[in-house]
């Protein structure tokens, strides 16, 4: 059957959960371009045909296989523009720097359009307020209180709060901070924000 | 609120001198607010994101001059949060619907007419045309210039969504306003008459579900 392989990918894409990023499936692009390529030759040739000998009959396998064609066409780029989106949204969660496991799943082209995306988000940021930068990334949700109670996942050593401050993040070691300081780090999972 | 703070002649210089903190901050949330709830882009509010950065800039500068330890300075901190909150989620707002909705964002951009006041601020056209250009190159390297030669193109305003227009949102009304004529979109040319939002930013892209049969005006102010 014509246009397996692509719906494939995108069943691939859909299998995951939301905001989760499978492994960019080199190999299955493979097929679907190939699929593609072969569909492309196999209508040239009955179009030449058709045009020669005038055989009218090949009209509608020819109209079939092109339906196939713009079918894959539109899922792989269905399947590449949802992987964009889950990679943005990857840009909001962990700040401009990727952890090497999620990097792992992305192909080169990926992480090129990471980095421009990455650019682009930063030099808007900067120039906000005419010029004066703020960065957006920050304050995710509505401020309750100014200080609240961290406990260190790993060793991150030394942080430095407003008023100049420096702390020691040891693992396991539990502290009061301000809260506009840490929603990084507890994003990047290296504190985690203690509910008593 | 004054006439001089009124929507349309925000962006004069003189007007925006009289402007108080207080009635800053309710602009800004206005705009917040029509963005969030609105499922089209609005126009830029640029003159008001940057007045509100300058008054955080002061504010921060103020509060480093008061001591350790005073209740004040706590107060006025969590005040600065809450405003850059605001201010954030606003223009993050703004940022994921150009992106959603990127060619079409452009699309109109392009279109606008002379004089006609744009859409996006200069840093937003930026960043949205380095956004369309990132994803096309992307695409074209990725799978499109693999395919057969007449497949190598795709229309990013077709292939990308456009904006819901027909969604409907919620109004408040803010200064009582008699016979304003909704056009029903049913067949019987039933006249509503409604007492409605006169926000002109929401005005524009809605359609305001209403229960048919008669109705008292309603009438909500805003505090």
């Amino acid at each position: 059957m014509f246009c397996e392989k692509s719906t494939e990918l995108i069943r691939d894409l859909q299998r995951v959960h939301d905001g989760q990023l499978p492994a960019f499936s080199e190999d299955g692009l493979r097929q679907v371009l190939q699929e593609m390529e072969c569909l492309y030759e196999q209508n040239q040739s009955d179009v030449n045909e058709a045009k020669s000998e005038g055989r009218a009959e090949l009209i509608p396998s020819i109209k079939l296989r092109h339906c196939c064609l713009l079918r894959n066409q539109r899922c792989v780029t269905a399947y590449l523009y949802d992987r964009l989106l889950r990679i943005r949204a990857l840009r909001w969660e962990y700040g401009s720097v990727l952890p090497a496991n999620i990097r792992f799943h992305m192909c080169a082209e990926e992480l090129q359009w990471f980095s421009h995306y990455k650019k682009s988000l930063a030099s808007f940021m900067r120039a906000l307020g005419g010029g004066e930068g703020l960065d957006i990334t920050q304050d995710m949700k509505p401020p309750k209180s100014l200080y609240i109670e961290v406990r260190c996942l790993k060793d991150h050593g030394e942080f430095e709060i407003d008023d100049g401050t420096v702390i020691l993040l040891k693992k396991n070691s539990q502290h009061f901070l301000p809260r506009w300081k840490c929603e990084q780090l507890i994003r990047q999972g290296v504190l985690e924000h203690v509910v008593s | 609120m004054s006439d001089a703070l009124s929507d349309d002649g925000s962006h004069e210089d003189s007007q925006e001198d009289v402007m108080t903190p207080a009635e800053l901050i309710v602009k800004l949330e206005e705009a917040w607010l029509n963005e969030k709830f609105s499922p089209e882009l609005m126009e830029n509010r640029s003159e008001v994101v940057e007045c509100v950065m300058e008054q955080l800039t002061h504010m921060e500068a103020n509060l480093q001059r008061v001591k350790k330890g005073d209740a004040k300075a706590s107060i006025h901190r969590m005040e600065i949060d809450r405003i850059r909150f605001v201010l954030s989620s606003y223009l993050r707002s703004r940022l994921q619907k150009i992106e959603k909705f990127f060619p079409h964002v452009l699309e109109r951009e392009k279109s606008r007419g002379e004089g006609e006041p744009s859409l996006l601020s200069p840093e937003e056209f930026a960043f949205a045309k380095e956004y369309l250009a990132n994803t096309e190159t992307y695409l074209k390297a990725v799978a499109l210039k693999r395919m057969p030669p007449n497949l190598q193109t795709v229309d990013m305003i077709k292939a990308v969504p456009q904006p819901y227009l027909d969604s409907f949102v919620f109004l408040r009304v803010k200064e009582r306003q008699e016979n304003i004529l909704v056009e029903p979109e049913t067949d019987d040319q039933r006249e509503f008459v409604w007492s409605c939002a006169v926000d002109l930013n929401v005005e524009v892209c809605v359609l305001v579900w209403m229960a048919p049969g008669d109705h008292e005006p309603a009438e909500i102010t805003r505090p």
